[in-house]
């Protein structure tokens, strides 16, 4: 799945600026297919991790009430050229992505 | 005068060594292959996520004796147009920021993210939520063991959950 994430990172002083975009349905298990009526099955994503050269900066935990396409900006201290972050996550049915950028 | 091994011996010698392969067979395919599977949901809090109510949420997080604080500043619409898109965006100013946590109090189950912030992170988090309608967003950070909370009416215009 190498299109399922996108990473943008920009350093600002030893700052790194990190937006990132998660292509993923999100299904609240609520809503109607609307050709057949049927409930559309939960579907999210329930974890999200980053990492900092490998150490882990962000532990989270989602519910299927974060938006379809989900979206998170985060701020890592400490950032140089050359180090590595890394963004994972893992759906309610084991889908797993993830994506690594090299700060510049 | 060395004694040869007896056939026996061998054998044994031979069974060992196929049990201890066939043992470090299952370890590698359960640590390598199994395990990662389930790696990360494993310490999903679903007690705290399938929660009704907001206190039940909050009480499922181990959150009490939560204080409000001017110090986590939360950034959300007053209006949403689109209760399926609501940018949020928190910062905490909080020392000892460990966990910040958003609600929407009337979802149908309250509790949105639950985000761990390890050293190195800024206490900072932006994204986008679903809202099924007008409520409060609360914010509730875990900083040094403790809890606060900041809130935020939100005017849902369409709600974003069910359709």
């Amino acid at each position: 799945m190498a299109d399922a994430l996108k990473i943008r990172a920009q350093l600002r002083g030893d700052v790194a600026d990190v937006k990132v975009l998660m292509f993923h349905p999100m299904e609240t298990g609520l809503r109607k297919d609307p050709i057949s009526g049927e409930i559309i099955p939960l579907h999210f994503i329930q974890r999200v991790v980053a990492t900092h050269n490998g150490k882990t900066v962000m532990d989270a935990q989602w519910s299927q009430a974060v938006s379809k396409n989900p979206f998170i900006n985060i701020r890592i201290r400490g950032a140089k050229p050359g180090d590595k972050v890394t963004v994972s996550w893992e759906d309610n049915k084991g889908e797993r992505a993830s994506i690594e950028t090299t700060l510049d | 005068m060395r004694t040869q091994p007896s056939p026996e011996t061998v054998s044994r010698r031979k069974l060992l060594r196929i049990l201890a392969l066939g043992s470090a067979y299952v370890a590698t395919f359960a640590a390598g292959w199994l395990r990662p599977v389930h790696l990360l949901a494993a310490e999903w809090n679903k007690a705290a996520f399938d929660a009704k109510t907001l206190p039940d949420a909050v009480k499922s997080i181990g959150a009490t004796g939560v204080s409000e604080s001017d110090k986590i500043q939360l950034k959300a619409p007053e209006i949403a147009e689109n209760g399926a898109i609501v940018p949020v965006e928190i910062t905490s100013g909080i020392p000892g920021t460990q966990t910040i946590c958003i609600f929407a109090d009337k979802n149908p189950q309250p509790l949105v993210a639950i985000f761990d912030i390890e050293p190195g992170l800024e206490p900072f988090i932006s994204t986008r939520i679903k809202m099924g309608e007008s409520s409060k967003v609360r914010v509730l950070v875990k900083a040094t063991g403790k809890f606060y909370v900041a809130t935020q009416e939100v005017k849902v215009t369409i709600g974003g959950c069910g359709g």
